[in-house]
């Protein structure tokens, strides 16, 4: 059986190097994964609260929370290509003017 | 000796058990994949009033073998300005996963009578209760093999086949997922087992299957035909197979694949051909249940009665074969079938014969129903042109999709009239 | 050692790999292989904590169809390996440690309060994917709704963003 902290350890642990690969990298489109880590370390300590208490409550969220990201990808997958398209580059250091 | 015999008998031995039984598994696979090989490329020409393979061992059986040397033995060409790491991982991929998605599907009901060291064997490798899931989640990442193989293969081709493809085969994925869904609603189950054995009447035999039942549903034809339609798509055979078509893309995505690696997707078409044969099977048309009700036990006798005059037929021809191996090799097969007939036949005086009779009949109705989708595949295979790509994605998004919603929604209403009080 | 304790630690290996390996590789489509990995090792993860319904929902969605979504979108962009930009030395030497307090303090707090948490590992009587779906149409039936809302806005944000400019 192994104990809640690991799995909350691990979970601090992929947010934060999501953070750090938020902060980090250049490129739009891994930008954007980045945040999807963040979101999947958020989702393994919702399972794994919902596995302490013997409730299932934390797995449903865990559904709402993946609904909710695919329905983010699949918007801002869209902006970045017409970004990308506008700028002609990915590089997030050419898109830092409100103006073209 | 003692140490090996007390670890067979706890833990130790469950996993050695399952790793027999995934190594024969795999060499079944692989043998059946070879035939199968074979079996569509003679089926297809006998259909364009041909001979197919013919050369190569007594008509044409040692092709796969001379196929398979060619593929070990051919030059292995890596096109230059490729991505390493992805080229060689997409074939991998392909094949892995279609591969792990027949570690879930039960091939009989029965344990064998005999215990490995304590451990009862059953004729499936692990049977999880998310059993369908667990096939749908090896198909969902089964895109990776075919869009990474046309990306990093660097070239214009592959990448419009890779992305054509790959883009078909999520379109008719959600079509083939929601027209499972009538029979989840019977079955109130994911495991495939419990699919199976709901599918399973003492009276009615065939009527029982779920394409046909009124117990607990609707039956399940549209469903059937949604799934069959998707899963020809999403394992890109004709008429769906545009993106590899050789008159239209080269190869599609694996145009600059050679020898091993060309193999290895060609095995992971033609496995997942079998696995999307088993789960029509297990799904719609009652598994390992006979057509036949159960008080009908003469039934029992057909695997021999199919299998004797066969090895008959297989004797006579080899005698008047034109080549001598083909005169040597052809009888002797021939009566290695009629003998294992005749020895099922036998079991009509015999007791022991009897219980091994017994215990072939759900593997041989699973079997047979599994062959019978396949010649269906190769049979459109030999009979049918090809769509236009957007007309692909028409019948995909427009036609399979919302008859297949249309379908949950039947059953559902259904499956509540069935059970209100 | 328990066996379950192995896998974690094999799992969880494998989920820190991946995360390292999306910051430190160039190339777009790699970080995505890596994103994949970290989703499966998790999909590993929750089948050990006894969730299977979410884990073939993470593969089947996550990793089937969001991630293809993000390796189509690499290809059609045809994006390259990243190009060499100057940090300052202030986010190099700054940025590492604030970096790991800032996991330290997450970890710290999620295991501080996690301690309140009632721990009863007994399982509910229901089966996983049973019990999800009976509290899905009853407790929580107005979030289920508003979620099938919110994926058809998403589907018309994307059908929007996709139309080719009119040329007037």
């Amino acid at each position: 059986m192994v104990p809640t902290q690991y799995y909350l350890i691990l979970s601090a642990i992929l947010f934060g190097l999501g953070a750090v690969a938020f902060v980090v990298k250049r490129n739009i489109i891994t930008i954007f994964m980045s945040i999807e880590l963040m979101l999947n370390a958020v989702n393994l300590a919702f399972v794994a609260f919902s596995q302490a208490q013997g409730k299932l409550d934390g797995q449903v969220f865990v559904l709402f929370v993946i609904v909710v990201a695919a329905a983010e990808a699949a918007v801002g997958l869209g902006i970045i290509i017409l970004t990308a398209r506008n700028r002609r580059s990915l590089n997030i250091e050419r898109v830092d003017l409100l103006k073209l | 000796m003692n140490a090996v015999t007390t670890f067979l008998t706890q833990d130790g031995g469950f996993w050695v058990l399952t790793l027999v039984k995934i190594a024969l598994l795999l060499f079944i696979v692989l043998t059946v994949n070879a035939y199968l090989t074979w079996f569509e490329r003679k089926v297809v020409a006998l259909m364009q009033s041909r001979v197919g393979p013919h050369r190569v061992g007594p008509h044409g059986l040692l092709q796969p073998a001379a196929d398979g040397l060619k593929f070990l033995f051919k030059e292995d060409v890596m096109p230059g300005g490729v991505d390493k790491f992805v080229y060689l991982l997409a074939p991998f991929l392909a094949l892995t996963l279609a591969l792990a998605s027949l570690a879930v599907i039960p091939f009989g009901p029965n344990p064998l009578p005999f215990k490995f060291f304590g451990h009862q064997i059953d004729l499936w490798i692990t049977n999880p209760d998310i059993g369908l899931l667990v096939l749908f989640s090896v198909t969902a990442l089964g895109v990776y093999g075919v869009a990474l193989a046309g990306w990093a293969s660097n070239s214009k081709y592959p990448l419009l086949g890779g992305l054509r493809s790959s883009a078909q085969m999520i379109s008719y994925e959600l079509s083939m997922t929601m027209s499972v869904v009538g029979v989840l609603l019977m079955a109130n189950s994911f495991s495939l087992t419990k699919i199976i054995s709901l599918q399973e009447s003492s009276k009615w035999g065939l009527l029982s299957w779920n394409i046909f039942t009124f117990h607990g549903g609707c039956p399940q034809i549209v469903g059937f035909l949604c799934f069959f339609i998707s899963a020809i798509a999403e394992t890109n055979r004709v008429p769906f197979d545009l993106p590899e078509a050789e008159s239209e893309l080269v190869a599609g995505f694996h145009t600059e694949y050679s020898s091993f690696k060309f193999a290895m997707f060609f095995i992971a078409e033609y496995t997942s051909m079998i696995t999307v044969s088993s789960l029509c099977a297990i799904l719609f048309f009652g598994g390992w249940n006979s057509p036949f009700p159960t008080p009908w036990t003469f039934t029992h006798y057909i695997p021999s009665l199919i299998l004797i005059p066969f090895g008959l037929w297989v004797i006579f021809d080899g005698i008047k074969y034109e080549t001598i191996f083909g005169k040597l090799i052809l009888p002797g097969l021939g009566t290695a079938i009629a003998g294992l007939g005749a020895l099922l036949l036998a079991g009509i005086v015999i007791a022991p014969l009897h219980e091994v009779n017994e215990y072939i009949q759900g593997p041989f109705w699973l079997l047979s129903k599994i062959f019978f989708f396949l010649f269906f595949y190769v049979w459109a295979r030999g009979t049918l042109p090809r769509f236009r790509y957007d007309q692909l994605m028409n019948i995909g998004w427009k036609l399979l999709l919302p008859v297949s919603i249309a379908n949950v929604i039947i059953t559902a209403g259904f499956v509540l009239f069935r059970s209100a009080p | 050692m328990s066996p379950a304790l192995i896998v974690f630690f094999v799992l969880a290996g494998l989920s820190v790999i991946g995360a390292l390996s999306l910051i430190l590789q160039k190339h777009p489509i790699h970080s995505a292989l890596s994103l994949i990995v970290v989703m499966v090792s998790l999909a590993g993860l929750y089948l050990l904590l006894g969730a299977e319904f979410v884990a073939a929902v993470q593969i089947i969605v996550y990793g089937g169809a969001i991630m293809v979504l993000f390796v189509f979108v690499i290809m059609l962009l045809n994006a390259s390996a990243e190009e060499h930009t100057n940090f300052s030395k202030l986010a190099k030497f700054g940025g590492l440690p604030l970096a790991l307090a800032l996991t330290g303090l997450l970890a710290a707090a999620m295991i501080h309060n996690g301690g309140a948490v009632p721990n009863n590992p007994t399982p509910d009587a229901l089966a996983s994917t049973t019990g999800i779906s009976m509290m899905l149409f009853s407790t929580f039936v107005y979030p289920f709704e508003l979620t099938s809302f919110l994926i058809l806005v998403a589907i018309i944000g994307a059908l929007v963003l996709a139309q080719r400019e009119k040329k007037t």
